[in-house]
């Protein structure tokens, strides 16, 4: 497919409705509205359904609502109001219900700010909401990333019946590049645990997380951290970037990856043997790589638009075999290319 | 020869209601309704949290748990999803007038086709009764012991007075099951807003004066009585919407 400049947050809601997604709820909220806006205008005209929620816990729940039916459906949102969707997300893993939730964060805590963040990383990563939970964690770093991840979301949801969150910073939600579109994906029958209707043919279907029995609540955990391991084996994603011989690694995600990259240009001019390791999954985390690199190279860097969020990640999949130095910007600030050599070049003394 | 059956849009569970509660009757209500109407097959109901959590067990039709008061928003995404089906929420008072007052304002406001089942008991029954967003002014909760202050607890919502002052609902009516008489006419209403949404009227809420005598510690006859004595001249019965009218 020929290439078409769009916004990543526009990516997203093309990318939705070619995975088959006839179904957004929203809510209004920077800097993520321009998906909103997308469907608004897309969804009437492809017999599908944009509405816009009264919050963004309706809206959460109008997609709990869909997802019981068995059709893709999506939302939405940025941090404060992701904060929001928590309680609806949370329910969603514990009826094992698939779905894309789609926050372009922003800096926080509280009202924060609204340019770009990554310090929803822990709230994404550790299960957003209550209750033992995952949800998968897809961090794109390019608009075309925006589209094929919210994509493969899609997939990702209905192989694992869970939810999944497309973890995009505001920077990739409003910057335009180039993207090939992926093919569009033809609308499946509803599955066959979807509350559709029995039509008087079958035993009625629950979409349901309430298990009053301790022993029967345990076993349903069990089972669904069993698939979180299949997960885990399966569907980790990442890249790496000079990392052959490499001595440093850098690890970054999202838009603060491409400043790394920059950055490992020109050290790599100075003489200083760096690479990057990219987590493309945030959740399953890819420790495999990592721990690899741990045996081999002196010392790590993490950059992040967080406090330090990733790399505690970092130091779990090498085992604190390494230093792991870090680079850290918040707020909405964002590290110049020329910030991080620096960090790079301190790292090697 | 006419046959006195439990409706096929009951299962067989056992419901869990303490005995007196007029949960048992709404059900069967709805149930007899689904079976007169035919619905049951193409019907997916919405249960709240609060006593009647685990009514997807009880309806034969298929169900969705929603979190505490969101109901209203999860019957509009299958309803989107779904607008050949039936869709309804049953939903108590700490449910829909409290925690989940915004979603069921705005579903009214939306005009959606769906159909609300709103059981107004004035008590939180699941949590051991505490006070509720309906629960009448001086009545004793485990959260008002002395009885609820307008001063510093504030006043009663009627939920169905202030949904009639929106242009979405088709149908409101308030109704009550403590009599032979109001039971057959809380079957009509609720009839009524089932066939409203198989007529793509739009939203149609029935609310039902429920009694709780566990909660509000009167035997089953003296609660029913309470609905005439107390209840009532609170939230007067009638139709406060009609789009028919």
């Amino acid at each position: 497919m020929e290439k078409v400049l769009m916004k990543g947050n526009e990516a997203i809601a093309e990318a939705a409705i070619l995975a088959g997604c006839r179904h957004y709820f929203g809510y209004p909220i920077t800097p993520q509205t321009e998906v909103a806006a997308y469907m608004a205008k897309r969804m009437p005209k492809i017999d599908g359904v944009f509405l816009q929620a009264e919050s963004e816990i309706a809206a959460i729940n109008m997609v709990y609502g869909v997802a019981a039916t068995g059709k893709r459906c999506m939302t939405s949102s940025s941090s404060p109001g992701i904060a929001l969707k928590c309680e609806g997300i949370s329910y969603l893993a514990g009826a094992d219900l698939p779905a894309l939730i789609v926050n372009v964060q922003r800096g926080g805590p509280g009202l924060g700010g609204i340019q770009p963040s990554q310090s929803d990383y822990f709230l994404a990563t550790r299960g957003p909401g209550h209750g033992d939970f995952h949800v998968i964690v897809l961090a794109p770093a390019a608009v075309q990333e925006m589209a094929d991840l919210t994509y493969k979301g899609f997939d990702l949801a209905e192989k694992y019946r869970m939810p999944v969150m497309l973890l995009a910073d505001g920077t990739m939600g409003q910057m335009m590049e180039p993207v090939s579109l992926p093919e569009p994906q033809e609308i499946k029958e509803a599955p066959e645990w979807a509350t559709v209707g029995t039509k008087c043919q079958r035993k009625h279907n629950i979409a349901n997380s309430l298990y009053l029995s301790p022993a029967e609540l345990e076993q349903l955990n069990f089972q669904r951290f069993e698939r979180y391991a299949e997960i885990e084996k399966n569907e980790c994603l990442w890249e790496e970037y000079l990392m052959d011989d490499a001595e440093y690694c850098v690890v970054s995600c999202g838009i603060t990856a491409r400043v790394a990259k920059n950055a490992i240009a020109e050290a790599r001019a100075k003489g200083i043997k760096v690479g990057l390791i990219r987590p493309i999954t945030l959740w399953p985390f890819p420790k495999a790589p990592l721990a690899a690199a741990a045996d081999k190279v002196k010392s790590f860097l993490t950059v992040e638009l967080s406090m330090g969020q990733m790399r505690e990640d970092v130091l779990l999949a090498t085992e604190c075999k390494k230093p792991v130095f870090a680079c850290n910007r918040v707020g909405g600030m964002i590290p110049a290319p020329e910030e991080v050599l620096a960090a790079i070049e301190k790292m090697t003394k | 020869m006419v046959v006195f059956e439990k409706p096929k849009a009951l299962t067989d569970t056992v419901l869990h209601y303490c005995p007196g509660c007029t949960h048992g009757i709404i059900h069967r209500l709805v149930a007899e309704v689904m079976d007169e109407l035919g619905i049951e097959g193409k019907t997916v109901g919405v249960a709240p949290v609060g006593c009647s959590v685990l009514a997807y067990n009880y309806f034969a039709c298929d169900m969705v748990e929603a979190a505490h008061g969101r109901a209203p928003a999860v019957a509009t995404g299958i309803k989107r999803s779904l607008p050949e089906n039936v869709v309804f929420t049953y939903q108590g008072d700490g449910d829909l007038a409290s925690i989940g007052m915004c979603e069921t304002v705005h579903a009214a406001a939306r005009g959606e086709n769906i159909t609300v089942i709103f059981i107004n008991n004035a008590i939180y029954g699941m949590t051991g009764g505490q006070m509720a967003p309906t629960s009448l002014i001086g009545q004793v909760t485990q959260t008002s012991p002395y009885g609820r202050s307008a001063e510093t607890q504030g006043y009663p919502i009627r939920v169905c007075e202030m949904l009639a002052t929106l242009d979405g609902p088709a149908y409101l009516e308030r109704v009550t099951v403590n009599n032979v008489k109001n039971v057959r006419n809380a079957k009509k209403a609720i009839k009524k807003a089932f066939q409203n949404q198989l007529d793509g009227k739009g939203f149609s809420l029935v609310e039902v004066l429920s009694s709780c005598p566990t909660n509000w510690g009167m035997t089953p006859q003296k609660a029913l009585e309470w609905i005439d004595e107390k209840m009532i001249p609170q939230y007067p019965l009638g139709v406060y919407k009609d789009k028919e009218v």
